[in-house]
């Protein structure tokens, strides 16, 4: 209840992996941890789909559907008759938010 | 020192025929001279200060860049370490002031003014760049080794294997905050701290000013408009509403109840808005002529409006924030904005009926 962040699109195909432990370095969220053969997936609820894990895995153990998760970018898209997720973010535009 | 340092030479590598097509897309000439190597310090100056204010400010948004290209930072040996960074000033300066008394080269690539995290998630801190600027810098004939040392919050926006592959350039990331580069130095790893990203009360108050700057026109107008047609106690309300969801709200972000940002705004602007409109409805001071059922309807929308404008600013700052999905974000946005829209509806609906029943009293 009132967790809106409990899914993502994060998927792990631990049978792929070659345990380099790249995304244990890149993930920001402690989302993976070592383990025996592979990489074990800790906390998959806290994965905010940044992507870094995905884009840095050589295999492809990993994919995700990745993106900015900013409202004021899909609102306005929505706004103006876009798809949600085509302005990623608002980011150095005038009123851009990240500094 | 890493073992994993990769020593061998750029074009040992497989990516011969990559970097070739590379050249030829990025259209770089291959007898143009490299670009100069410039000087820099790890001393930040008042100056530098000043421009780190106004950066945190919004003020001359595109205007705190550092020219793209290799500075030098002490006295390096082409046996140095290279770092990279986004030619935004408060990534560069952060960098170099965590470096003091160590001799590096550091390769800032354009990422348009924007700080590491957004541009790695826009694709400006990205792979295409970074192969381009270490061929346009000339970099691999000023250091013997093949190693870049890159932000960790670079990473959404950097594969290291494609860098490895299309320049032969192995990327290593270093740790999430530049304050703890040294330590990282000592022994090329970094620790599960390290590499976790926080959010702590000072990272979330230095986002207030350019929050605050966002909502100051709209918000000014809001108050002399309401100063005109109710007054000032009309006005204060639109001030506070501004106040609590650019500054309270990050300010409390974990302290208040739920996950969703939504529901803390909804609860924040709750708890803010509920003394308003007990003023208003136990208080003439609104209009004297108005009548009990006036006053109570009145207060009802000095706690609907100014709630649901504080729930939807908050829901806004889901884009400062480190850890909102985008999955999560849509989520809140189908839950939340029609309550939101609802309630800011109803409220501005009753002062419509309120206001035109009062011109007729009139
Ligand atoms: S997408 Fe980002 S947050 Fe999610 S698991 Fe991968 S690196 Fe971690
Ligand atoms: S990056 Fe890919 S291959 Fe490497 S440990 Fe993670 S899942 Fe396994």
């Amino acid at each position: 209840m009132f967790n809106s962040y409990l899914e993502n699109t994060l998927q792990y195909y631990p049978e792929k992996c070659i345990n380099c432990l790249m995304c244990i370095q890149v993930c920001p969220h402690g989302v993976f941890t070592g383990g025996k053969e592979h990489v074990e997936l800790k906390s998959p609820a806290s994965c905010m789909e940044c992507g870094a894990c995905a884009g840095n895995c050589p295999v492809q153990a990993i994919e995700v559907e990745s993106g900015v998760g900013c409202a004021w970018a899909m609102i306005s898209a929505a706004l103006k008759g876009k798809d949600m997720d085509s302005d990623a973010c608002c980011c150095g535009e005038d009123d851009g938010c990240c500094q | 020192m890493n073992n994993d340092r990769d020593t061998g030479s750029c074009c040992s590598s497989d990516s011969g025929k990559d970097t070739s097509c590379f050249i030829t897309m990025v259209g770089l000439d291959r007898n143009i001279s490299p670009p100069e190597i410039r000087k820099t310090t790890s001393v930040i100056t008042f100056s530098d200060r000043f421009d780190h204010i106004l950066a945190r400010c919004g003020v001359k948004r595109e205007k705190h860049i550092v020219s793209p290209g290799i500075y030098e930072l002490g006295n390096p040996t082409p046996d140095s370490s290279v770092f990279v960074s986004a030619n935004y000033t408060l990534s560069f300066d952060a960098l170099r002031n965590s470096l003091a008394g160590i001799d590096c080269y550091i390769l800032v690539i354009d990422t348009k003014g924007i700080n590491v995290w957004c541009a790695a998630g826009k694709g400006t801190f990205g792979t295409d760049e970074i192969i381009y600027r270490i061929k346009w810098s000339g970099l691999d004939q000023i250091i013997n080794h093949r190693n870049l040392i890159l932000p960790q919050l670079s990473a959404p926006g950097v594969s290291a294997h494609d860098v490895k592959r299309r320049s032969g350039f192995k990327v290593e990331y270093g740790p999430v905050r530049a304050e703890d580069l040294p330590q990282y130095l000592r022994t090329h790893t970094a620790t599960a701290e390290m590499r976790r990203i926080r959010f702590t009360f000072k990272d979330r108050l230095v986002l207030t000013p350019v929050e605050l700057v966002h909502v100051i026109k709209p918000t000014l107008l809001a108050a002399i408009i309401l100063y005109l047609l109710v007054g000032p106690f009309a006005a204060l309300i639109a001030v506070v509403t501004a106040f609590t969801g650019t500054v309270l709200f990050p300010a409390l972000l974990p302290f208040i109840p739920t996950h969703d940002f939504s529901t803390k705004g909804l609860i924040l602007g709750g708890i803010v808005t509920i003394p308003f409109a007990v003023v208003v409805a136990t208080n003439s001071m609104i209009n004297s002529a108005m009548s009990p059922l006036e006053n109570i309807l009145t207060a009802l929308s000095a706690f609907l409006i100014p709630t649901a404008v504080i729930a939807y600013i908050a829901l806004n700052f889901t884009g400062c924030t480190t850890y909102t999905s985008r999955t999560g974000v849509k989520k809140e946005i189908f839950r939340y904005v029609p309550l939101m829209a609802l309630m800011g509806g109803l409220g501005l609906l009753v002062l419509i009926i309120l206001g035109i029943s009062l011109i007729e009293v009139i």
